[in-house]
């Protein structure tokens, strides 16, 4: 620092702790809520203290059934297996498919290559909010709605990877590809064993960005799924919701938010040297 | 850097191998639907489906004297100010914070950066809970205060809760990147000020600010294509587009029609619009990027 200033360092403090607060009142209000049983919540004001409830209502939310106030929920953990499925198959699928269009691009010089990259390119532009029903008429045609395919594969098409990837192998030195070559090694062989390898960190960068991408969707499911096991968890939330706020079973519907919640929430904290850079590097 | 290799592999039919998934990908889901949107856009089709019929420029003039249209825009315009304009502001103060403060950043950085895991439906549902007129902990801290809090009947309560949830969710990405900007400020600078006597409030607006500017814009057509596009969930959660059609921002408005009133050719001019202004904001991010790489 350029002087000491103790009257702005603690002022510096306390604006980052009303930050923090408030950042994290709405998850904390949330949890509280998880743990009480209905009839507390709408006690207004409800307590902002740990309720007796929360196995019971975890349990209720995670397995299904009838709740204590005689309502119906699915199971959440069946839920998250959907969400957890689509994610994955989501950021690997991006991941695998932007690997192989990069190298094809950076490494092979073919016909139409020009046209190629620019084809990837304008995909970049418009989101599948945007197009959303034509491409749900398609996946509609080809009979996979309520598929694991309708729900990822339609996002896999981006060009964000492949446009990350192909920076990076641009930067690679063209000696490991002669070296590879001397050796006898063919282009397969040189993507796998030098060039995959050389990705790691992008692709761990790219997979947390990507995963929580898959996991957050919510307009594509609620259109592509009409059967029940196929609800992914952040959009199951929005049909626990029945008539009026205080007729809402809030324990259950706040359980199953902080469910939703945990994985992405790990996966950021735990991978967070990857994430700040596959934040930056996916935005150049 | 190099645009172009100069060592390469030969072959004939690998190359299309290997970009064949994408390709087929980008066909299929992309290319196919984008084409079928412009088709729709100058046809008419009747509730049942069963009659279609040419009409040219209609459905977009159809669209231009709607007055729910116009408004929708306006909706969205005042609700992409909003989002942007708090979300910056308050993610530069804390990444300005965070800078500043030599004890505890590491923590503070983790501590705020988390939302950006969470879904923007959650997000909607978390702000609903806390905002919900008779069961809400704020609408009753507020009713204390004298103020009645009720969004399912006051628009501009409604705007303010969408509002205040993608604001939540946004501003730990801006908040990265502001801090991003600032720590690669050299510290030089900064002593430089110091040294001829600017007090810390006037080395940030004569220093810091202007050299953020690149961020602060690169962040604010992020924000702008962020609040357009990626909130359709908190709207959806939080108010449905209402009361009335108050929070009934342009991709709210373009499902309704499509899938609640089934106004196909209608719901694809809208498409081709959004299509129109996403690809508009990305050439211009786009645009900055290639400034920002030429000058530094």
């Amino acid at each position: 620092m350029v002087e000491r200033s103790p009257v702005l360092d603690a002022a510096s403090h306390v604006v980052l702790l009303l930050g923090v607060l408030v950042i994290a009142f709405p998850v904390y209000l949330t949890f509280i809520a998880s743990t009480q049983t209905s009839q507390e919540i709408v006690q207004v004001p409800m307590s902002l203290a740990p309720g007796t409830s929360m196995l019971e209502t975890y349990r209720v939310a995670l397995v299904g059934g009838v709740t204590s106030v005689g309502g119906r929920v699915s199971s959440v953990a069946h839920m998250m297996w959907v969400s957890l499925v689509s994610a994955l198959v989501i950021a690997i699928g991006k991941i695998a498919i932007s690997l192989l269009s990069a190298f094809a691009l950076v490494y092979f010089r073919f016909p139409f290559r020009t046209l190629v990259f620019w084809m990837i390119f304008i995909t970049l532009m418009v989101p599948v909010e945007v197009r959303i029903f034509p491409t749900y008429k398609v996946v509609s045609d080809l009979g996979m709605l309520n598929t694991y395919a309708g729900l990822t594969v339609p996002l896999i098409a981006s060009a964000t990877a492949t446009f990350l990837f192909r920076q990076f192998f641009l930067t690679v030195p063209d000696e490991l590809v002669e070296a590879a070559r001397i050796d006898g090694a063919g282009p397969m062989r040189f993507f796998k064993d030098v060039l995959v390898p050389l990705s790691a960190t992008s692709i761990a960068a790219l997979f947390v960005i990507q995963f929580i991408y898959g996991w957050n969707q919510y307009l594509w499911p609620l259109l592509m799924t009409t059967d029940e096991s196929m609800y992914p968890v952040v959009m199951g939330i929005k049909r626990m919701f029945g008539g009026g706020d205080a007729a809402n079973e809030w324990n259950v519907i706040m359980a199953t938010a902080i469910l939703a919640m945990i994985p992405p929430a790990v996966v950021v904290l735990v991978m967070q040297r990857w994430f700040v850079k596959g934040l930056v590097d996916s935005e150049k | 850097m190099a645009v172009e290799k100069r060592v390469r592999f030969k072959s004939s039919w690998l190359p299309w191998a290997l970009i064949a998934p994408q390709m087929a990908i980008i066909l299929v889901f992309f290319f196919w639907p984008a084409a079928q949107t412009v088709y729709q856009s100058v046809l008419q089709q009747d509730a049942f489906g069963t009659t279609t019929e040419f009409v040219g420029l209609e459905n977009f003039r159809r669209l231009w004297n709607d007055g729910t249209y116009g408004a929708s825009f306006w909706t969205t315009a005042k609700f992409s100010v909003m989002v942007a304009v708090f979300g910056l502001t308050i993610a530069l103060l804390l990444a300005v914070m965070v800078d500043r403060v030599v004890r505890g950043a590491t923590i503070y950085k983790m501590l705020l950066i988390w939302p950006y895991a969470v879904a923007p439906a959650v997000a909607g549902v978390l702000w609903l809970f806390m905002f919900a007129p008779s069961v809400g902990i704020v609408s009753f801290l507020l009713r204390g205060l004298g103020f009645e809090w009720n969004h399912l009947l006051n628009a501009n309560h409604a705007m303010a809760l969408i509002v205040m949830a993608a604001v939540w969710k946004q501003v730990s990405y801006n908040f990265l990147f502001f801090l991003a900007g600032l720590q690669s400020i050299p510290k030089s600078l900064i002593e430089a000020a110091a040294i001829d006597g600017a007090r810390p409030w006037r080395r940030f607006w004569t220093i810091v600010f202007p050299l953020l500017s690149p961020v602060t814009f690169f962040l604010l057509v992020i924000n702008i294509i962020y609040a357009f596009f990626e909130t359709f969930a908190i709207v959806d959660t939080a108010t449905q587009g209402g009361p009335g059609k108050a929070t009934s921002i342009l991709v709210y408005q373009l499902y309704y029609d499509g899938f609640k009133a089934l106004d196909l050719g209608g719901s694809a001019a809208q498409s081709l619009v959004l299509m129109v202004i996403v690809v508009t904001l990305t050439v211009i991010q786009f645009r900055y990027v290639e400034k920002r790489v030429q000058y530094q």
